[in-house]
């Protein structure tokens, strides 16, 4: 039977541009978000950075900047900043860590249980959940109550307004966010990498720190980085925690806008922040692939 | 690497439970110096819970378990010094091939140029010499299991216990490897403790089987002997094709309907008894009355083609089915009976096999 209907080109032509119309639909898909991103995102960034370099009279000027260099009190808090963050991380990872293995070696339905109550707090207003902390832990609070009453300690200590607090009430709220990588990383190690070092030798300890561990760094790197960056812009728990007393460049923040409703400083402190996250970003995406960050695993 | 010093296994009344499932129910098991048994069974028969008792990553409920005189059932995995492959190799990710393998030297502190000179010989051994610095992601599959091997064998362990560690590849490699892990147990000789599901793997590679089911051997013996004399239906049925015939105990021998039946080997004191008929061992008989032979009138059901052979089915007067399997050459396929023709099969004496019914 002979075939009548074939074009000379065997549909070379219109299989490509099949091909074209596929990419196109694909992209009207994703055009929504883009603009999204491009609305919320990069406009106002482009704006924080244009803002940044206007001075007190109007026109360009890096007074902004220079500020940041000249004044002490600037530099104080970048120091508190880092200090804050690389504490609160530390803090996460020494509790986080080992909860994270205690859930991995669960069976799996206790260790969802676990899990929902790891992610309960998440899902509570974190103003909430600051007042709460500022309320347990001020003078005449529950923890300074019962640890009087039971002789822990003879006169109230001071757990708010000052650094004690605002680390508590940090890493309170940044433990999900180190245990949910770290948890996935170690569920995704197969049990039998611990059977076999078992077999060949080591015992639980040596199997454990040479093994286990080593394979469930990647989860606990990513778990750390988002700890740290997050810390970093964050604004509410040690406001109220910290009592004024613990100044974070995010407070700084506010007070420029809101005290001197100086716009310029304001941003030159948000695009130093930016510009120092992306840098710390940049840094460990050399040692692990950004995109781990999201679920931790291999 | 030297011939290691093999330890026999003795196995005692090893019993393991979970909930009301016997995994193992009073399992004993003697495994001779320098052997290769292999664990055959089902899924879920208990064959890896059974090494994973010899290994030490399963604690039974009770039992006794002695390497050579010295107790073990107690002994920490760390402590028993046996080698294992594990069925997806369980090779550390993090670490080279070289780094996999020196792991257990390094446990046991052996010196550096001892370790490298070791690890090297383990790796020529599993032909894998100067693949050291590979990751263990750039492996193909069969290489990976070459290096789980060497890791396993390079601290000399006197008794080594193997998880179905061909069952992830291909067939062609899989025989292979089979020749391969047999010339390497008679080269370093340690006492082997192998698991598959694969009866063919079983026959090919052990010096002795045992055949698992519901946690319990079913038969310990050599691969021609259970092939050949299985002790009960579910080990005839596991290993091999076969057919099974109703047949009643008439003296010392047996009967098929009224046909007394020419047999070799003796009938079994079991109440139910089954004739069984292995496809390759039956002949279908055109126009010749051989000697020493059960002779079956059947009318055909059903002829395959298989390549290279042919598998013909066939009914008996008391409705149970045959299968004859021939070998198919100089065009007579064509010649061979279809459907509905009747035909006379022949079941040499020496091939008779009476069994015992049950065991599944």
């Amino acid at each position: 039977m002979a075939v009548t209907d074939t074009p000379a080109d065997m549909h070379a032509a219109g299989l490509r541009r099949d091909e074209r119309m596929e990419r196109w639909r694909l992209f009207g898909l994703g055009s929504p978000a883009l603009l999204l991103v491009l609305v919320i995102l990069v406009i106002p960034v482009g704006w924080l950075f244009y803002v940044s370099f206007i001075g007190a009279d109007g026109n360009f000027s890096l007074e902004n900047y220079a500020r940041m260099v000249s004044r002490k009190s600037y530099m104080r808090i970048f120091i508190t900043t880092f200090q804050i963050s690389i504490l609160t991380t530390a803090l996460c990872i020494v509790i986080g860590y080992p909860l994270a293995y205690f859930m991995s070696q669960l069976p799996g339905k206790w260790a969802g249980l676990c899990l929902v109550t790891v992610l309960l707090p998440f899902w509570t207003s974190l103003l909430v959940r600051t007042y709460a902390w500022l309320v347990l832990l001020q003078k005449q609070g529950l923890v300074n109550q019962w640890a009087i009453t039971l002789g822990l300690w003879d006169a109230p200590l001071k757990f708010v307004h000052n650094m004690t607090g605002t680390l508590i009430g940090m890493v309170h709220i940044m433990l999900p966010f180190l245990i949910l990588p770290v948890y996935a990383a170690m569920r995704a190690i197969d049990g039998d990498y611990l059977k076999a070092a078992s077999n060949l030798g080591a015992s639980p300890r040596r199997a454990f720190w040479t093994v286990f561990f080593p394979l469930s760094t990647p989860g606990l790197f990513a778990g750390s980085l988002m700890v740290f960056v997050l810390c970093l812009g964050f604004f509410v728990t040690p406001a109220v925690l910290g009592g004024g007393r613990v100044i974070m460049v995010s407070m700084k923040i506010v007070s420029n806008i809101e005290l001197f409703v100086n716009w310029g400083a304001a941003s030159a402190l948000g695009v130093v922040l930016l510009v120092l996250t992306v840098i710390i970003l940049w840094i460990a995406s050399k040692f692990l692939r950004l995109e781990q960050m999201a679920g931790g695993g291999h | 690497m030297t011939r290691a010093e093999a330890l026999p296994i003795t196995v005692r009344g090893v019993t393991k439970t979970y909930g009301r499932v016997h995994a193992l129910d009073d399992v004993s098991l003697d495994v001779q110096s320098g052997e290769f048994l292999t664990l055959l069974g089902p899924s879920g028969s208990g064959k890896t819970t059974l090494l994973m008792v010899l290994a030490g990553f399963t604690r039974p409920d009770k039992g006794s378990l002695k390497f050579g005189e010295e107790e073990m059932i107690r002994t920490a995995p760390h402590l028993r010094g046996v080698g294992m492959v594990f069925q997806n190799y369980a090779l550390f990710p993090h670490m080279t091939v070289a780094g996999n393998v020196g792991y257990p030297l390094r446990l046991r502190g052996t010196p550096r140029p001892e370790m490298a000179d070791r690890i090297e010989r383990a790796l020529d051994l599993v032909q894998l010499g100067g693949f050291g610095d590979r990751g263990i992601d750039q492996l193909s599959g069969g290489q990976k299991q070459r290096v789980a091997l060497a890791r396993s064998i390079v601290f000399e362990p006197r008794i080594l216990l193997m998880d179905e560690p061909l069952s992830a590849l291909d067939k062609k490699l899989r025989d292979r490897m089979q020749i391969e892990l047999r010339h390497l147990h008679e080269q370093l000789g340690m006492t082997t403790v192998y698991v598959t599901h694969d009866q063919r793997e079983a026959l090919t590679m052990s010096d002795r089987i045992a055949v698992v089911n519901h946690g319990r051997i079913m038969q310990l013996a050599e691969p021609q002997q259970l092939y050949d004399r299985p002790e009960n239906k579910f080990v005839a049925d596991f290993i091999g094709d076969s057919s099974f015939l109703p047949v009643t105990r008439d003296g010392a021998g047996a009967r098929f309907g009224d046909m007394a039946l020419q047999m070799d080997g003796a009938v079994p004191g079991a109440d139910a008894l089954l004739l069984m008929v292995r496809p390759e061992r039956a002949r279908l008989l055109v126009g010749e009355t051989p000697q020493d032979t059960n002779i079956f009138d059947a009318k055909v059901t059903e002829l395959v083609y298989q390549g290279e052979s042919y598998l013909l089915y066939a009914t008996l007067k008391d409705g149970s089915e045959l299968a004859v399997r021939g070998a198919i050459r100089e065009g007579t396929f064509a010649g061979l009976p279809r459907a509905g023709d009747a035909v006379r099969l022949g079941l040499h004496r020496a091939d008779t096999v009476v069994i015992a019914d049950g065991g599944s």
